[in-house]
């Protein structure tokens, strides 16, 4: 369980969002620099259950690799991993991936909560996590967690998200490093994650 | 809450103290489920939580059944049932007699809705759906065919989802909060505790349905159990994971096809 390989990644960006999040991703993901040196993980709350088009859609918005979370998956730089429908995402110690089908947590599965403090648990100052747009509070309470385990916080401007609620609530119970648009949230990472 | 330590020293403890072996768990969402245990129970500190584990077993029971997950419902992944409906059920319908085996059954709500198939299908008398996990109380809940019935929405949802085409309230009388499920469906079912980490193979089937438990495993157990499967499969015999599980990369899948719409069910070749 503990081994750790030459290549595992000291960094992670994780993204959580809920409705409106996704057209901020098809903007996002175009401007992410295309030799990333960190992996990135998706979670997005979504309706459909069995929907598979996501990672196509997403894969067709950028040069980075582009997969559904598998259990046992290998954390890799400049591949992005989108939770998949009806399971919570977690992340282990030697940076596999691990599936948890146990119940929703804020009204969600994938949770974004659930995947923001088990990231903080295995990466601790080296996560970024960023909140989109939402109507949940899904993800406000493991920011605490985050910014505790030494991560950065970022989370989407809430006049430019097309529902504020979510980022409004991140911002008002933490003390969250940013507020940036979709732009510059881009260029943070960009300029922060220099291959 | 727990360090990495803490939960490790516990595991092995439990090995000696019980006999269950935890140690084969993927670790990210046991530590999860053992701090929401922690909190639930309002333990003091960590050692608190050990030595009430570890001095009653009526409380290690308890904490058995709190940190693995028992989350289920009847006819999930509707499609799922869908294919065993249109395409695996036609061929048990072949044999004289059935022998299905849900491994990691929890309360019970797939072996219902198999049950249900198997009645529409006509094949039910000549069937028996064996049920086992490693709680003693979810056996009994699924024993007792007595669910909430906030939840019949949803199993009635996923049912009609799955090919369902009479009334799935005619499976159960309502009784205030609960539905009771008709006996005739439990009566072809058998339940038993049985361990995937330390029991062995006890019957040949042709159906094996072991979804969203092999998720929780490190590959060496994912492994072990999947030899397991094998050896209690009959030739030809089918195996169903959950939808996010697979045989591929494991050491039986040379000898496995995976059926043709992409469920996560493989048939065993010879």
């Amino acid at each position: 369980m503990e081994k750790e390989t030459m290549t595992s990644p000291e960094k992670l960006i994780v993204i959580g969002g809920s409705s409106g999040s996704l057209e901020v991703l098809m903007n996002l993901l175009p401007l992410l620099g295309k030799r990333l040196p960190v992996p990135v993980i998706i979670v997005l709350h979504r309706n459909n259950q069995s929907d598979n088009g996501l990672v196509e859609l997403f894969a067709s918005k950028t040069k980075l690799t582009v997969k559904e979370a598998d259990e046992k998956d290998i954390l890799v730089p400049g591949t992005v991993y989108i939770a998949a429908p009806d399971y919570h995402l977690l992340i282990e110690q030697d940076k596999t991936l691990s599936l948890d089908a146990s119940a929703k947590v804020n009204f969600s599965r994938p949770s974004i909560d659930v995947t923001f403090s088990s990231a903080a648990d295995v990466f601790g100052k080296g996560l970024t996590a960023i909140l989109l747009s939402g109507a949940n509070a899904d993800g406000a309470d493991a920011m605490i967690y985050v910014k505790e385990c030494g991560g950065k916080l970022i989370v989407q401007d809430p006049d430019e998200a097309l529902v504020g609620y979510m980022p409004r609530q991140a911002i008002e119970q933490n003390d969250v490093d940013m507020i940036l648009g979709v732009v510059e949230i881009a260029e943070w990472i960009n300029t922060e994650f220099r291959d | 809450m727990t360090t990495n330590e803490e939960l490790e020293g516990l595991l092995e403890e439990i090995i000696q103290y019980y006999g269950y072996d935890f140690t084969g768990y993927s670790r990210a969402s046991l530590m999860r489920r053992v701090n929401a245990f922690y909190v639930k129970e309002r333990c003091n500190s960590f050692a608190d939580l050990r030595q009430r584990v570890l001095e009653n077993q009526a409380f290690f029971i308890h904490f058995v059944e709190e940190v693995t997950v028992n989350v289920t419902e009847m006819f999930r992944d509707p499609g799922f049932y869908n294919t065993l409906r249109t395409e695996i059920v036609p061929v048990l319908a072949t044999y004289p007699f059935i022998r299905i085996w849900h491994a990691g059954c929890s309360t019970g709500e797939e072996v219902y809705s198999m049950a249900i198939l198997l009645k529409e299908a006509g094949l039910l008398h000549k069937a028996i759906l064996y049920a086992t996990d490693l709680n003693q109380k979810v056996l009994e809940k699924a024993k007792a065919g007595i669910f909430p019935m906030s939840q019949m929405r949803q199993n009635s949802e996923n049912y009609i989802k799955a090919g369902g085409r009479h009334e799935f309230s005619s499976y159960y009388t309502a009784n205030y909060n609960f539905a009771r499920f008709d006996k005739a469906l439990s009566d072809k079912m058998v339940f038993s505790t049985h361990n995937l980490v330390s029991d062995s193979s006890f019957n040949e089937f042709q159906l094996i349905l072991c979804r969203n438990v092999l998720i929780y495993f490190d590959k060496d157990l994912q492994a072990r159990v999947l030899q397991l499967f094998d050896k209690s499969l009959d030739s030809l015999g089918f195996l169903a994971l959950g939808s996010k599980e697979s045989l591929k990369f494991s050491a039986i899948a040379p000898y496995y096809s995976q059926i043709a719409n992409k469920e996560k069910i493989w048939r065993k070749k010879r």
